[in-house]
């Protein structure tokens, strides 16, 4: 992994990097809880899309999809807010 | 143009010409005057600056570093608790390696509360990656604030340049102004590496590093510090052959045959000329050396210069407070490490919150090191000289 990264005399100078590189940084493996989410009780109510904080609930057409896993840090808010009379998403251990 | 200019009038006519994008500022004695004579010129429509009255310095720096990370020329000024409260942007401006100009006006750190000049101000932000140019006089004080501009730009680090409050900045002296088209003339326009309104090229600036480029970032700044004196050497030649005044890295007075010096920053420099003028009358082998750039220490020159001498007496406008003496005082013998030639050192810690230093005063000193020469012996290294009960 060393090897890869860039020495500073190859780094653009002045701290400026292209934009639009945070979509090249996988944050999925952060995760120790996992969420799980059941497309039979879903609603599609999509509070769990609005409250994501990494953008990874797969919405197409105003349906859920499921969940980007390359991306989501495990943080549980999309379990607690999913409305407790349907739980369409369940949390659990990340297993390796 | 000969005038008559305080040292704030000075700076405020530099910023003047040089008619820089953006000054962002807050007011702060004894510097208030560069920035309101600056607001009077704006208002006057005499620059085309854009003048953002911030609601303190923290802002003020912050909003400088915007318009500087957007590719402006900006400036701004300050003093004491105000460059104190900028403290957190000076590493964030170096890091983007920003070229900000700050007029910076010497005055004690509180507490107590005190608006006279000393050096603690701007040497307690010497490790900030900022270029720190000590002014001896008016006339140095607006000539190095148009070099500035330019020595910031080309090593792309921000610079301070400093004048002893109300001593330089409130007295008035006579000096000779560049004529007005001449000095943007000279600055030509600034060069932009990382253009954050090319909407083409979006950027994305001040990114996270942690331990994966933080380090590799960090080392750039160090680089460009450890390339930063011969590019103010050649700026300050390309000022001589434009405009006839010439500056030194490190400023030698009578130091040809001197057997002893003393070392001094700021106006003091002024004022031990004098005293070594008058010891030289009595025929004493005296002679002064004056740090005009601080950072980046200029190593050679400054062992060049004080290794001529068998004792120097570094005097130092600010105590580290660490026990170890001045911030000149452990530079210097910091470099003298592997120096074969070693003067004796004394430190003398002087003139702290605006207490006067006089020349009788600076031929005592001048005394006190022409008997070390003669004993051999430094009876006291770190002396604070001037205080009461000592």
């Amino acid at each position: 992994m060393k090897q890869e990264k860039k020495g500073w005399r190859e780094l653009p100078i002045g701290l400026a990097w292209k934009s639009g590189t945070s979509k090249e940084f996988e944050t999925g493996d952060w995760r120790s809880d996992k969420p799980i989410w059941d497309a039979q009780k879903c609603t599609h109510c999509l509070i769990c899309w609005i409250y994501c904080p990494d953008s990874a609930i797969i919405v197409k057409e105003g349906k859920v999809q499921g969940i980007d896993y390359k991306y989501c840090k495990g943080c549980g808010i999309c379990a607690e807010e999913c409305p407790p009379k349907i739980k369409a998403i369940t949390m659990v251990r990340e297993e390796k | 143009m000969i005038v008559a200019r305080t040292g704030n009038e000075a700076m405020a006519e530099a910023m003047r010409q040089i008619n820089p994008d953006v000054v962002a500022a807050y007011p702060i004695t004894p510097a208030t005057e560069v920035v309101q004579l600056f607001a009077s010129f704006v208002a006057d429509g005499l620059v085309t600056t854009e003048f953002v009255p911030a609601e303190s310095e923290h802002s003020a720096l912050s909003a400088c570093v915007g318009a500087a990370a957007a590719g402006a020329r900006v400036m701004t000024s300050t003093s004491s608790q105000g460059l104190a409260l900028m403290h957190e942007i000076l590493f964030i401006a170096s890091g983007l390696r920003l070229p900000i100009v700050i007029c910076l006006v010497n005055r004690a750190l509180s507490s107590p509360i005190n608006i006279h000049c000393d050096h603690s101000d701007s040497l307690a932000s010497r490790d900030s990656g900022w270029l720190q140019i000590f002014t001896e006089n008016t006339q140095e004080a607006y000539d190095t604030t148009i070099m500035a501009v330019k020595m910031a730009e080309e090593i792309m680090l921000p610079a301070m340049v400093t004048t002893d409050g109300f001593i330089i900045s409130h007295g008035m002296e006579r000096i000779e102004l560049i004529e007005d088209e001449k000095v943007p003339q000279w600055l030509g326009e600034r060069k932009i590496i990382n253009n954050l309104l090319d909407v083409n090229n979006p950027i994305t600036l001040g990114m996270l590093d942690l331990q994966d480029y933080y380090f590799e970032h960090k080392r750039q700044t160090i680089e460009a510090m450890n390339n930063a004196l011969p590019i103010i050497e050649k700026v300050q030649k390309e000022f001589g052959d434009a405009f006839g005044r010439y500056y030194p890295i490190v400023d030698e007075y009578k130091m040809e045959d001197a057997e002893v010096a003393i070392l001094t920053m700021g106006s003091t420099g002024g004022t031990g000329k004098v005293a070594v003028d008058r010891m030289r009358k009595k025929g004493k082998k005296v002679g002064l050396v004056r740090c005009r750039i601080y950072r980046p220490f200029p190593k050679e020159a400054m062992l060049k210069a004080i290794t001529k001498v068998r004792v120097l007496g570094i005097m130092d406008r600010a105590d580290t407070l660490s026990t170890l003496g001045g911030h000149l005082y452990n530079d210097c013998r910091s470099i003298l490490y592997e120096s074969e030639k070693k003067p004796l050192l004394k430190n003398y810690i002087y003139g702290l919150g605006g207490r006067d230093i006089s020349i009788e005063e600076i031929e005592e000193i001048f005394d006190q090191l022409l008997k070390i020469k003669d004993t051999g012996k430094v009876d006291k290294d770190i002396v604070y000289y001037g205080v009461r009960g000592e």
